[in-house]
């Protein structure tokens, strides 16, 4: 069983998160114009084999969407931190 | 195929007689220095592939490298299930193409792959849902391929044994059939397509991993392995599961995310189910094979990964499944259940094409569609590699389909990997 380190619950089973994808993809400028960034936002996946940056929401829990870093290759979990805190770093960077 | 090594009822009776041991059913050689073809990815369609690249295209100078052993990957994982009720132009087609190559594979390899055309039946359990499988089975009647609308009545004389009372979690109102599905014996397609492809000359390198892919120009122009560089003229990529981790070695980016499926058996009981049977109200099909277990498989476990571990919430609910569609077997014990690396794409249906690097082909994407897909997967790459362009088969399957706006999303879910 996949276990996530919740930062305000504690270690859960992942039953519990709902999956939220790929943490490291950056989605285009909202007036971004061309169809290559938006198809390549939507429809392209690094889908590595390794270290992966990714999104878990805790649903039935504190229902707080956590960064959570996971082996691809192994399910091992490095760790994991409450979202909000790099996703207002990505806007700022945006702006 | 040579006549000396032909499998017959008299090299049977002669190898019985003279006690004479087998000869390997293919050779292991070292690999040469350059290839005509390079094929990555030993499966059943890398295999295919390479038989149909000799067999048809008169190509020999072939290699087929395998990272681990023939028969490791998803050839070998997967519920065994053949068929083509396809409702989505371009899937109709091809998937009744492979179909009709299943029906003749036996004789085309010399080598028995126990296609056994049993039937298989897709339940539906709400009005929407019969409406759904009468249009599915117009579509396919329309293309030539056989079809039959069942009402309840039809269902439960074919399939007795399902819950049809009053407390099913989900009434079964009727169901589509195609008689011409059934399953086939995994393994020997791979091991088929290997003899087959092995007398025609095509060298089949196991314990062979790829490293890197020496792009020059935008040109793909060698392979590294962990046995060396292999010189190719043409370089194919069968290595669905893995698709995006050997495509990243010449810089490509695909529309491909790799989750697990997992399958399961039961143990041994005697006949039980002669069918093929589909559940329409969750991800859930089942078969008996020939030893007697019940095969059966549910859905993707929900996260990518490349474990080959599936998580055992899973085992719970497609358990789950098996008993709201059939309460007599809640006390059956599971043998073994098992993963695969399945590479899911964003509308459902599969890559055979070229790719923006010259002379690299793309076969992946398959989804949970791999196994049946095989002799024409094989058959369309062959083509698509030896003429550097698709054939009329696979033209659909291109990885420009999302930026023209024409996905082949035949569930009719969207764009979502996760939820093919």
């Amino acid at each position: 069983m996949l276990r996530i380190p919740c930062p305000v619950c504690g270690v859960r089973d992942y039953t519990e998160f709902l999956y939220g994808g790929d943490a490291s993809k950056r989605r285009p400028a909202h007036e971004a114009s061309g169809l290559q960034t938006w198809h390549d936002y939507v429809f392209l996946f690094d889908n590595v084999k390794g270290a992966h940056r990714e999104f878990w929401q805790h649903v039935v829990g504190c229902r707080q969407w956590l960064i959570v870093d996971r082996d691809t290759a192994t399910n091992r979990v490095a760790g994991s931190r409450l979202a909000r805190t790099e996703t207002s770093a990505y806007e700022d960077r945006d702006r | 195929m040579t006549p000396a090594r032909r499998y017959s009822a008299f090299s049977l009776g002669r190898h019985a007689l003279l006690k004479r041991a087998w000869p390997r059913a293919w050779r292991s050689d070292k690999p040469k220095s350059s290839y005509d073809v390079v094929i990555i990815g030993g499966g059943g369609h890398g295999l295919a592939t390479a038989y149909y690249l000799a067999a048809n295209h008169g190509i020999n100078n072939v290699a087929v490298l395998e990272r681990a052993y023939i028969g490791s990957g998803n050839v070998g994982r997967n519920t065994t299930i053949v068929r083509s009720n396809y409702a989505i132009n371009g899937n109709t087609q091809f998937f009744e193409y492979s179909l009709k190559l299943w029906e003749g594979l036996s004789e085309a390899l010399n080598f028995n792959v126990m296609l056994s055309q049993r039937g298989q039946i897709v339940l539906g359990h709400s009005p929407l849902q019969i409406d759904v499988l009468a249009r599915k089975g117009n579509t396919m009647r329309l293309n030539g391929i056989d079809a039959e609308l069942l009402d309840r009545g039809q269902v439960m004389r074919l399939l007795p044994y399902l819950d049809y009372s009053t407390e099913a979690r989900f009434p079964i109102l009727g169901g589509l059939l195609q008689r011409r599905a059934g399953t086939a014996r995994h393994d020997a397609v791979a091991w088929g397509y290997a003899r087959a492809a092995d007398s025609y000359g095509v060298d089949i390198i196991e314990q062979c991993e790829v490293t890197g892919l020496v792009i020059q120009n935008g040109r793909v122009s060698a392979v590294d392995t962990s046995r060396g560089r292999l010189s190719a003229g043409r370089v194919g990529l069968a290595v669905a599961g893995h698709s995006s981790h050997v495509a990243a070695m010449a810089g490509l980016r695909l529309p491909i995310e790799s989750h697990l499926l997992q399958a399961f058996v039961s143990e041994p009981i005697k006949p039980f189910v002669d069918h093929v049977i589909s559940y329409g109200a969750e991800f859930f099909y089942i078969s008996q094979s020939d030893k007697g277990g019940l095969v059966f498989g549910g859905h993707i476990d929900g996260f990518n990964s490349y474990t080959q571990r599936g998580q055992f919430p899973k085992v719970q609910s497609v358990a789950e499944s098996a008993v709201a569609l059939m309460p007599s077997i809640s006390r059956l014990r599971l043998l073994r259940h098992w993963a695969g690396i399945q590479d899911m794409t964003p509308d459902g249906s599969p890559f055979i094409c070229r790719t923006p690097v010259r002379d690299l082909y793309l076969n992946g994407g398959w989804c949970y569609q791999g196994f049946k897909a095989t002799p024409a997967a094989g058959w369309c790459f062959a083509h698509t590699i030896a003429h550097d362009e698709e054939h009329a088969l696979n033209r659909c399957y291109n990885l420009e389909r999302f930026e023209r706006g024409q996905e082949l999303d035949e569930d009719g879910v969207g764009n979502w990997t996760y939820k093919q």
